[in-house]
């Protein structure tokens, strides 16, 4: 007969079935049998050990964002099950397949307040997409089977599988048996021809399409299939936040980003189009500001996986439930070729607007303080081609997202649904595990980077390729450009006094300089890039630096500030 | 717009936790769970839920996508009253010494199609069947007969479509399972 195994060791052959040989993750009481095991299967399934949970969890959403795999985290019970309470709930609202295995403590103290003891199930079940409790060493081959079958299939997202600790040492006949339906859950929908066939009708008969291109053509991996509709039908191509990357920044159809900050010609023309084709994104606020006025005069398709985003935020009038790549391949037979030029040079003439009032001044100052956006045009330029942008967030996000040049596929690692301040620093180390050979630039504030700096520890012991590039206001920039814009320049709570970080990196054994004038800054980069190593460089960044053109929240998606007291007006007879 | 009373049937597979991530879909959008009842439907393994609540279709048919998303949901339902032939169960208990000495009560038993399911020295049990209305009704007689407890079930309810919705998600999964999906 077959000898038993525990529990925990179900769980380690499990994870090695699955194909995982990567797992971030921080050791405690409740889960010491299975870091036992693991120190047998050590060689087969490395163990990145970060310094924080939440590290954990953001380290694991980076590594899944650039490798498309699901990033594992494992972690003990009570308060290292809390603290990754937000990176499960970023990767939810992120679409970011996880799979996150809590310690628990035994299943006869459950309920009891026993030591380091919390409801994770309860807890987590909100913002998982499953989250589930195994109490016996028998379900560990069906519990982890399942939860990577949920985490990576339809829209992903985060699964948490809480592991009592009795469960982790009983023994169990393990077999694993990977899971391929769900009886109640169906990931990849049975493509409509017919809704293809009305999308189509849709666009051959628009005079002014527009495409909006969302984080779901990246996880679809649609990439190719959208390019080649854009351009058979000559269409214009505007991202959100999330889906930038999806087509290179500088294929002439690539109008630029969407929303509260993104390019004037895609956020004048949404309302202005006469057919709006959404492919996976999800009507985020940020995208559509006031969404009474949203888009009104046009034709919407929404394609998406989640049918559960229909509607939701934005009527539509043609819902395509599927999966991107096979929708967008069924359509490109079926559209005509088409010359939208007239159109399309529309987008041209309103970002030019933007190009001389906004980024002209942002990008190519030649006087005053450095910057935001010229570093990271910098950065980005001398990066080359298929560079990774991370940002943190906050002004470092916003500019770094919008000035970066972007010439491959899953470019760019932020935190777009839930904000994270933090996310950065480790969601860069798991991005540049999961992607050796890119050059990964981590672009992070002051505030940000110290809610997660402990991570450098993680950088120090496993020697990551990260470039940091700190843009260094001393001030909680993106909170003082509302306080400045909307709350009478009064300053609650933003300055920060800020420790010496080049010596914090330093004593991190990381290589680092400060940046204090423009003329220091090209030469610190190519020092940066150029040294094989992570490297962090301290930029002294201009304290009035502000993020714009700005759709104030809530406001009109085509009511745009172009700095604090203009705005932006359309030119006289539009193309 | 306008709130309503819908009904909204969950039918789900029989997992730990399914009614409180039911449930937080309701708190999230703050809508109050007006009844609820829960009890395995006529499929082996599958639980039924039926939950009423006042609110607007809009939201409604919102709440219902995001339970059908949930993992072990297997479909959710919204309905109107008008779609529905529905019942509630309430039971009154009164001190016995009030009533004994009405002349009343058999007009009421009557009126009300009520029954009596317990007589004590102390107290004596009412059961009515009906809509929320009619239960109401009974109250509102009984009351001047001090009421001691007084307690309504959750709605029941079939809908008046000859075929029960559920079971064409049923066919479906005979069909996905043949396909070789499994």
């Amino acid at each position: 007969m077959k000898e038993k195994i525990t529990g925990a060791e179900a769980l380690i052959k499990s994870l090695l079935a699955e194909g995982v040989d990567l797992v971030y993750g921080y050791p405690g009481g409740a889960i010491i049998p299975v870091y036992d095991k693991l120190y047998d299967y050590q060689d087969q399934l490395k163990h990145i050990l970060v310094r924080h949970e939440q590290g954990a969890t953001h380290a694991a959403q980076g590594y899944a964002r650039v490798t498309g795999r699901t990033g594992v985290v494992m972690v003990t019970s009570g308060p290292a099950a809390t603290n990754v309470i937000t990176g499960i709930s970023d990767a939810m609202l992120d679409s970011t397949p996880l799979v996150v295995i809590t310690g628990q403590v035994a299943s006869h103290t459950l309920g009891t307040d026993a030591f380091q003891e919390t409801d994770v199930v309860g807890i987590t079940q909100p913002i998982t997409k499953w989250a589930y409790q195994i109490r016996r060493a028998e379900d560990v081959a069906w519990a982890v089977a399942r939860a990577f079958y949920i985490a990576s299939n339809g829209r992903p997202g985060p699964v948490v599988l809480d592991f009592t600790k009795d469960a982790q040492t009983a023994l169990v006949d393990w077999q694993h048996k990977p899971c391929r339906y769900i009886r109640s859950y169906i990931p990849k929908p049975e493509l409509d021809k017919d809704k293809i066939q009305q999308l189509a009708d849709m666009i051959n008969a628009a005079e002014r399409p527009m495409i909006i291109s969302g984080h779901g053509v990246m996880i679809a991996n649609a990439e190719d299939e959208l390019k080649a509709v854009a351009e058979k039908g000559d269409i214009p191509v505007t991202s959100t936040l999330l889906g930038l990357s999806t087509m290179r920044s500088d294929h002439p159809l690539y109008k630029g980003m969407l929303g509260m900050h993104g390019n004037i010609g895609p956020n004048v023309n949404t309302n202005r189009c006469d057919l709006l084709v959404a492919i996976g994104m999800r009507f985020d606020d940020r995208v559509t500001g006031d969404t009474c006025s949203y888009a009104k005069q046009a034709k919407i398709a929404h394609i998406d996986i989640d049918k559960a985003e229909f509607g939701k935020n934005i009527p539509v009038d043609l819902a395509v439930h599927a999966d991107a790549k096979e929708a967008l391949k069924a359509l490109l037979p079926l559209i005509e070729h088409r010359d939208h030029s007239r159109w399309n040079a529309s987008f041209d003439e309103f970002n030019a607007v933007e190009r001389e009032r906004v980024i002209e001044a942002e990008v190519f100052p030649k006087e005053g303080g450095m910057r935001m956006g010229e570093v990271v045009n910098k950065v980005s330029q001398a990066a080359g081609e298929g560079a990774i942008l991370v940002t943190d967030v906050g002004l470092n996000q916003m500019l770094s997202s919008r000035y970066f040049n972007y010439t491959a596929p899953k470019s760019i690692i932020t935190s777009g649904g839930l904000g994270t301040m933090g996310f950065g620093l480790p969601a860069a180390i798991g991005a540049k595990m999961g992607a050796p050979d890119r050059t990964v630039c981590f672009f992070t504030g002051d505030g940000g980077l110290q809610m997660t700096i402990q991570e450098l520890g993680t950088i120090l012991e496993y020697g990551t390729a990260v470039k940091i590039i700190l843009l260094n206001n001393n001030f909680l920039g993106n909170v003082r450009q509302w306080q400045k814009l909307f709350f009478n320049a009064r300053y609650s709570a933003t300055p920060m006094i800020n420790p010496d970080f080049v010596a914090i990196a330093d004593a991190y054994g990381i290589r680092g300089e400060n940046v204090e004038t423009r003329d220091q800054l090209q030469g610190a980069i190519d020092r940066m890039l150029a040294h094989d190593g992570p490297y962090l460089l301290n930029v002294n960044i201009d304290v009035d630096d502000m993020v714009f053109p700005m759709t104030p929240a809530g406001a009109p998606v085509d009511t745009i500030m172009l700095n604090p007291d203009e705005r932006f007006s359309l030119p006289e007879n539009p193309a | 717009m306008e709130k309503q009373l819908f009904t909204v049937t969950v039918f789900s597979e029989n997992q730990v936790g399914l009614l409180n991530q039911i449930s937080i879909i309701y708190t999230r959008r703050g809508i109050n769970i007006e009844s609820l009842t829960v009890s395995p439907s006529s499929v082996e393994g599958v639980h039924k839920f039926t939950i009423t609540s006042w609110s607007t279709r809009d939201l409604m048919e919102k709440v219902v996508q995001q339970i059908e998303k949930r993992i072990d949901v297997l479909r959710a339902f919204l309905y109107t009253d008008d779609e529905l032939v529905y019942q509630e169960v309430a039971l009154y208990k009164v001190p016995t010494v009030k009533i004994l000495d009405e002349t009343n009560l058999e007009d009421i038993i009557r009126a009300h199609n009520a029954r009596i399911l317990e007589i004590t020295r102390e107290y004596t049990v009412l059961e009515k069947t009906g809509h929320n209305d009619e239960t109401e009704a009974l109250f509102e007689v009984l009351k001047k007969y001090d009421i001691r407890q007084f307690v309504r079930s959750g709605r029941i309810a079939v809908t008046k479509s000859t075929q029960e919705y559920f079971t064409q998600f049923l066919e479906d999964e005979t069909r996905r399972r043949a396909l070789g999906m499994l």
